[in-house]
């Protein structure tokens, strides 16, 4: 009895702190404005949605990849797939957990976009200094 | 002998303990976080005696035993010395130092007078049990005090992205072995279990390095966003 209150106590503040650390690592890239050109390729105009969260990954995997950002971007998979599997499992018994749910994953979408523009940024830089050694 | 998937797990725990030393004198915050510096300097202390301890006598020996449990007692009341340091740091600004320092002495106390308490009626192996039983209680006193520091951080509306980062990965820490253990009551001697707690060992030190290497002190951030259900 008492192992699985505990049990069910920790897994709470888990959930809030896993919630908070995730969200702690998107806050920096959430002020960031997006170019034109990932406006474009992305179709995010202003603010992103859960569904164009696989769309951005799959450009991203397209682009080289930055050493500095790999983490922030497995942390935030993670944690888009843990708002996944909430949305299917819960929604049914919390309806507005679905809405959260699909708040954050748009929230995990937007990171994606400035991680996408932040490597087509690097790069570009990247190809100019070889042009110009 | 532990198999090679604990001493895998072992080493790189080590590693990363060592590393988020490294991390801080390299970013020149050593001083600033000293208590974490001092409890994963002792961890890695301790990590490095434990292992010449089992290579010499093996797992079985009285002598690994007896210092597995006091080393454990002891890292235990030094990271509890880190969760108050991280305390100062956010209330720091309110004057609240000298309060939080009586609160914590009263709290550790009162938690070794809990956990005598409950061994004192075995008579067998009294001091190891209650090395035990120290361990076992202020790592719940650790989860509820990170929950109250988190409460405070939300409050005072801290802004300092390092700061938020360690305290949030302690929270983490301690929440997952909270649950870990709970889970280990259920699962009995399941052999996947036996490895979940070691390797969230890891998770702690790996986690502040991260921190540590990616943000300065003057990295900020904005309260809000970091609540899990905003209200």
């Amino acid at each position: 009895m008492m192992a699985s209150l505990i049990f069910v106590a920790s897994l709470a503040t888990l959930w809030m702190f896993f919630v908070s650390y995730c969200r702690s690592l998107m806050a920096s890239s959430s002020r960031h404005p997006l170019s034109a050109e990932v406006r474009d390729v992305t179709g995010i105009r202003t603010v992103a949605s859960a569904g164009d969260y696989r769309r951005v990954m799959q450009l991203l995997q397209l682009c080289p990849e930055r050493r500095e950002e790999r983490n922030k971007l497995q942390a935030v998979n993670i944690y888009h797939s843990f708002l996944s599997g909430t949305r299917q499992m819960f929604a049914w018994i919390v309806p507005s957990l679905r809405s959260w749910a699909e708040h954050e994953q748009a929230g995990c979408a937007y990171f994606a976009a400035v991680a996408l523009d932040r490597r087509i940024a690097h790069n570009r830089e990247m190809l100019a200094q070889q042009d110009n050694p | 002998m532990p198999g090679p998937i604990d001493l895998i797990i072992w080493f790189l725990g080590t590693a990363f303990e060592l590393a988020f030393v490294v991390c801080s004198l390299a970013r020149k915050s050593f001083l600033r976080y000293f208590f974490l510096n001092l409890y994963l300097l002792l961890s890695t202390t301790v990590s490095i005696g434990r292992f010449f301890i089992l290579w010499s006598y093996g797992q079985r020996s009285g002598q690994y035993m007896y210092f597995y449990f006091y080393s454990d007692a002891l890292l235990t009341v030094a990271l509890f010395v880190a969760l108050i340091s991280l305390y100062s740091h956010v209330l720091g600004e309110l004057t609240a130092g000298e309060y939080v320092k009586w609160g914590a002495v009263f709290l550790l106390l009162g938690t070794a007078g809990f956990s005598y308490a409950v061994v004192a009626q075995s008579a067998n192996r009294l001091s190891t049990n209650f090395a035990y039983e120290l361990s076992q209680n202020l790592y719940f006193v650790g989860l509820v005090l990170t929950y109250i520091l988190w409460g405070a951080v939300l409050k005072l509306r801290e802004t300092r992205t390092r700061l938020v980062q360690i305290i949030l990965s302690l929270g983490l820490y301690f929440s997952a072995y909270a649950a870990s253990y709970a889970l280990l009551n259920f699962s009995g001697k399941f052999s996947m279990m036996r490895y979940i707690c070691p390797a969230l060992g890891c998770f702690l030190p790996l986690s502040w390095s991260l921190t540590m290497l990616r943000y300065t002190d003057e990295s900020r951030l904005v309260p809000a966003r970091l609540v899990a259900v905003p209200r």
